[in-house]
């Protein structure tokens, strides 16, 4: 049986992620494309939010991408930390963007979609603030690495601030449920059928949501790729200019 | 087109505002991927002729 740590080594890994990505990245925009499709022009307004319900098909799966991408930073850090595969953490620091981004839709939509039904752009509140802080995060995590030169050291400290900014993540995710209070509703669909959604709305909704989780492993993968080219272009560069 | 009623301004800017940066994010990725495969090649190709 194959191992997993065998796509810890570069050659394999480009490989491997070669191979498969045509086939993420078509199902990414197929699913993407569809979800966003269907939820747009084939679902009906809601009798309390409008037309605005339709906001709910990007900003629920940026919202989720933003938490998830953390996480995914988290245990690519970990296994860096643990077991120093250069792969995993390249494929951090390519998540990095990717979370950041999506988090930036999650703030930006859901501020577009308060102002109408909250009368107010921005509240601070738990889960509000937390994606804030969690933006915030994402930024200096980007900075780290482009601040420091050597890719292993910039590597340690960025795990490091990949473990505390989890905290934010995770409080992202249940600041709802912490707090009890603040004007953010809580989840907008749970496995327990506690938060039931209407169908019209729900798979649409989960569509979009498979989009986003195969859009953000493509983008991951192409980006974890660029990355260990450029650290191939790197020494490549150190090893002419020695001689 | 879907009658979007009076919030129709609210939702045609959040769709575009999210599309907007989800293209950036592709495009900028597909333009470092392409980048990088060309400078690799090109320090590969160096490589090669000089030993």
């Amino acid at each position: 049986m194959t191992s997993i740590w065998e796509y810890a080594n570069p050659k394999k890994f480009m490989q491997t992620s070669g191979r498969f990505l045509p086939w993420i990245a078509g199902l990414a925009a197929l699913c993407m494309v569809g979800g966003l499709i269907w939820g747009f022009f084939f679902t009906p307004n809601d009798y309390k939010q409008g037309s605005t319900v339709k906001i709910l098909f990007i900003h629920v799966p940026s919202a989720m991408i933003a938490i998830n991408g953390w996480g995914m930073m988290l245990v690519a850090s970990l296994i860096w930390v643990v077991r120093r595969h250069h792969v995993s953490a390249l494929a951090a620091k390519a998540a990095a963007p990717v979370g950041m981004v999506m988090t930036l839709v999650a703030l930006i939509t859901g501020a577009i979609w308060g102002e109408p039904m909250w009368g107010t752009w921005w509240a601070w509140d738990p889960r509000l603030t937390s994606f804030l802080i969690l933006f915030l995060f994402y930024l200096g995590y980007i900075a780290l690495w482009q601040a420091i030169d050597n890719p292993d050291t910039a590597a340690d400290l960025t795990s490091v601030l990949c473990m505390v900014g989890s905290v934010f993540a995770f409080l992202s995710r249940f600041a709802v449920d912490f707090w009890n209070q603040g004007l953010h509703q809580g989840a907008s669909i749970s496995l327990d059928g506690r938060d039931d959604m209407a169908n019209v709305f729900l798979f649409p909704l989960l569509t979009c949501m498979l989009g986003w989780v195969l859009f953000f492993l493509t983008l991951v993968l192409l980006r974890t790729r660029t990355e260990i080219r450029a650290r191939r272009l790197k020494a490549l560069i150190a090893r002419e200019r020695m001689g | 087109m879907p009658d979007l009623g009076k919030y129709a301004v609210t939702v045609l800017s959040a769709y575009g505002a999210a599309i907007t940066l989800i293209v950036a994010l592709v495009v900028w990725t597909l333009w470092r991927g392409a980048r990088m495969r060309r400078l690799l090649r090109e320090a590969e190709a160096r490589r090669a002729r000089n030993g």
